[in-house]
């Protein structure tokens, strides 16, 4: 049976050298779940406590635990790295943020929105990216797939879950309007959609 | 202006000659090399007319349609000018501005319904709905990226896990490039040689076919009665000759007769020697 601090080196390892987050549950299994997750969650606060001075950060995601890098060491890796990220265009940062706030869209909705086409590269280059997804097909002439964000999408933003998006209403303030009074139920601003059902924006709730 | 903030934010429009452009001269000329950039920038009609109400400090609430219109039409009317690709979107934009135009000066009747909508309510919530849409786009822009901004950590694995690959030994290596060896030495001797072979048999043949130095057509180098095998062996005897200019192949025009010869220099000082 390991004490808490070989536990916790244990956690670190995994955490460390694996390619994707790791949720508890498959935390626990490092110990053949004789851990319980209380306390593998504290293990992970004092494991991220301990590398408050590092490079490195301890992160809790949508999907898991990470290790990762902090933004603020970026300019120096991409001295040495020979990947560039990509930049993306404003089309496909205002499609995924549509499909964000608004999911799930079809791309008719996307073009309704944004008053232009949505060129198939803009689905595809998220879609490669692995932001966004087809969850479904509207019931409607042509049965159009329906968009949403992927898991993958809020563990690369460093987002726990679709309600640490900025708020929608926060956006209106800051542009100095009165937030869209639409006839329509589509102009309501709102809370985004809880991550684990795709439901229709819910009206926002007093913050 | 905090919608003019945010775009200046972003991206200054153009630059010409290497100053930012920011703002339309009031009477809409704009220099030619500036003016691709500048249309380009708009990622629509929503966008378009959002800058253009923004920037005449217009109140969205109450929007005057002929001003917009007339101002909307004009950078449309430039863009069709300077034959820009214009896409669909602006022109249907322009039917629907003045259509909402005509509605709203089009008396009303008596019987007015009160449900009765201000014709532009539609496109102020279109408006409305895309700025909201832009800044998201904007903010979820600012916000840590993998890849861009940070990166996920993953330490290298010194030994792969067990149930994932199977066990590899120097020794395994070693046998597998020794058979590789083996096969390969096999067939290099048998392949090269029965080919090379056959290409320098054909040059020789083709040499003496030529000699004389009189022309010769190309296609009487070929027997197709040897087949396939043959025709393509001939072929690259040609090529190799030709390469080695111990040919000559010419033809006086398209799809006219090709002639082979050995170069008559060469055919003199062989003439001379044999």
């Amino acid at each position: 049976m390991l004490s808490l601090a070989e536990a916790k080196t244990v956690l670190e390892t995994a955490l460390l050298s694996s390619q994707e987050p790791l949720a508890i549950g498959e935390l626990r299994k490092l110990f053949e779940q004789e851990i319980g997750a209380d306390t593998i969650r504290r293990l992970l606060d004092e494991l991220r406590a301990d590398w408050s001075e590092k490079g490195v950060e301890l992160v809790n995601l949508a999907s898991g635990w990470r290790f990762q890098t902090r933004p603020a060491f970026q300019p120096y890796l991409e001295r040495i790295s020979a990947d560039k990220a990509p930049r993306y265009s404003r089309a496909v940062l205002e499609t995924l943020a549509i499909v964000a706030y608004r999911q799930p869209v079809t791309r008719g909705d996307i073009e309704e929105i944004r008053g232009v086409t949505v060129s198939p590269n803009i689905v595809r280059t998220l879609e490669a990216r692995g932001w966004i997804d087809v969850v479904g097909h509207r019931d409607a002439p042509g049965r159009p797939a329906l968009y949403a964000t992927t898991k993958r999408f809020l563990d690369d933003l460093g987002l726990r879950s679709l309600q640490e998006l900025p708020p929608l209403e926060e956006i209106a303030k800051s542009l100095d309007l009165p937030a869209p009074a639409g006839e329509t139920a589509a102009a309501q601003p709102g809370r985004p959609p809880g991550d684990d059902e795709r439901a229709p924006p819910e009206i926002a709730s007093a913050a | 202006m905090a919608l003019e903030l945010v775009h200046s934010q972003s991206q200054p429009f153009a630059k010409v000659r290497g100053e930012p452009l920011l703002e339309l001269p009031a009477d809409l000329y704009i220099p030619p090399d500036a003016l691709e950039v500048f249309l380009d920038t708009f990622e629509g009609p929503l966008d378009l007319l959002l800058y253009l109400i923004r920037k005449a400090n217009i109140d969205i609430l109450d929007i005057p349609m002929a001003r917009l219109t007339e101002q909307y039409l004009q950078y449309v009317e430039v863009m069709r000018h300077k034959n820009l690709e214009l896409a669909a979107e602006y022109l249907v934009m322009a039917a629907m501005l003045m259509e909402i135009k005509s509605r709203l000066l089009l008396p009303r009747p008596q019987a007015a319904d009160d449900g009765e909508l201000d014709p532009r309510a539609e496109l102020v919530r279109r408006l409305l709905e895309y700025e909201q849409m832009k800044a998201a786009a904007q903010k979820l822009d600012r916000l840590p990226q993998r890849d861009r901004d940070f990166l996920a950590v993953e330490v290298w694995i010194e030994q792969s896990l067990v149930e994932r690959l199977p066990d590899v030994h120097v020794p395994d290596l070693e046998n597998a490039w020794r058979s590789l060896l083996a096969r390969a030495r096999l067939s290099r001797h048998h392949k090269v040689t029965r080919d090379e072979l056959s290409v320098r048999e054909h040059m020789t043949g083709i040499l003496r076919l030529l000699a004389g130095g009189a022309f010769r057509e190309f296609v009487e180098l070929f027997d197709p009665l040897r087949g396939v095998a043959v025709l393509v062996v001939s072929f690259l005897a040609v090529l190799e000759l030709a390469r080695e200019r111990l040919i000559e192949v010419t033809q006086s025009g398209p799809y006219a007769p090709i002639y082979v010869r050995i170069p008559a220099v060469a055919a003199e000082t062989t003439d001379a020697r044999s």
